[in-house]
C-alpha cells in the first residue's frame, strides 16, 4: 500500500517538475537552472512542512517520499553543475551548487520549524 | 539561447532546439513517460530507504547511496544520448526526468541535514551535507568520463 502511494507521489512530482523547469527557464533564462534551483527549493520547504507537522504515515508516504522526492532532483543538480564547470563557467557552477544546497536546506529548516510550531 | 546544443539541464533545456519543440509532439505521451519513469525511481529510493533505516543522529546511508549512483547514471546516460547517439523521442524523458529524477531527491537529502541537526548530531549532518555534494558530483563527472572513454567520443559534440 505504501509502495502505492510512493508511485502515485512521484507520478505526479516528476511530470511537474518537468513543467515547472519549462515555465521557469521560459521567463528567467539559462544564466543558472533557475528551473532546478525553484522544485528543489520548493520540495524541500514542502517535505520540511511534512515532517515537521508529524502527518501520518500514509500522507508522508504520498506527498513527501513520492511527490516532494520525484519532484526534486540530484542527479539533475549534479549534471549541471558538472556541466557548467565543463562549460568553463567556473564561478557559476560554484554559485548554483552553493545557492542550491544552502536554500534547499535553509527551506527544509523554515518548513520544519513553522510546522512545528502551527501544530504543537 | 546558446550556440552549443549540449543541455546543461538534463531534465529540459530549452537552449536545445529539439527539447524546445518536444511539447508539440504529443504532451501526453511524453508527461506518461516522466510520470512511470519517477514512480518508478521513486520506489526503488522508497524500498532502499525501507531496507536501509537509520536513526535520526545517524548518517542517511540510503539516500546518499541513491543520490551518488542517480548522479553516476546521469552522466553515463546523458552523454550517450547526447553526444554518442541520437536517442529516441521518449528516451531522455523516461530515464533521465522520470527515472532519475524520480530516483534521486534534494527535499530528503535536505530535510535529513536539518533532522541530524536537531537531534544533536551536527557533525554528521554536516559530514553528510558536504559528503553528499563532493561524492555526487564526482560520480557525474566519472559517469561522463567512463561513458566517453566506453564509446571512444572525446568531449561534448553537439547533437541537441
Amino acid at each position: 500500500m505504501t509502495v502505492l502511494l510512493v508511485a502515485l507521489g512521484a507520478a505526479v512530482g516528476a511530470p511537474l517538475r518537468y513543467l515547472v523547469d519549462r515555465a521557469v527557464q521560459a521567463r528567467l533564462g539559462a544564466a543558472l537552472p533557475w528551473g532546478t534551483l525553484t522544485v528543489n527549493i520548493v520540495g524541500s520547504l514542502v517535505l520540511g512542512a511534512l515532517v515537521g507537522g508529524a502527518v501520518p504515515g500514509s500522507l508522508l508516504a504520498l506527498l513527501g517520499t513520492g511527490l516532494c522526492g520525484a519532484l526534486t532532483t540530484y542527479s539533475t543538480f549534479g549534471y549541471e553543475t558538472v556541466r557548467l564547470f565543463e562549460e568553463g563557467a567556473h564561478h557559476r557552477a560554484l554559485i548554483y551548487a552553493g545557492l542550491s544546497v544552502g536554500a534547499a536546506i535553509g527551506a527544509a529548516v523554515v518548513g520544519v520549524t513553522v510546522a512545528e510550531a502551527l501544530w504543537s | 539561447m546558446r550556440p552549443d546544443q549540449s543541455p546543461t539541464d538534463p531534465d529540459v533545456d530549452l537552449g536545445v532546439a529539439r527539447q524546445r519543440a518536444e511539447l508539440r509532439g504529443g504532451t501526453a505521451s511524453l508527461l506518461a513517460a516522466i510520470a512511470v519513469g519517477g514512480a518508478v525511481g521513486a520506489v526503488v529510493r522508497h524500498g532502499l530507504a525501507v531496507v536501509f533505516p537509520h536513526p535520526p543522529s545517524g548518517f542517511p546511508w540510503a539516500t546518499f547511496a541513491v543520490n551518488v549512483s542517480g548522479c553516476l547514471l546521469i552522466g553515463v546516460l546523458m552523454v550517450l544520448i547526447t553526444e554518442v547517439w541520437a536517442a529516441p523521442r521518449l528516451v531522455r524523458p523516461f530515464l533521465g526526468v522520470g527515472v532519475l529524477g524520480g530516483y534521486t531527491t534534494f527535499s530528503t537529502y535536505a530535510v535529513e541535514v536539518q533532522q541530524a541537526v536537531a537531534a544533536g548530531a551536527a557533525r554528521t549532518g554536516l559530514l553528510y551535507l558536504a559528503g553528499t555534494l563532493v561524492a555526487a558530483l564526482l560520480a557525474v563527472s566519472l559517469g561522463m568520463t567512463l561513458a566517453r572513454r566506453a564509446t571512444g567520443v572525446r568531449r561534448h559534440r553537439s547533437a541537441g
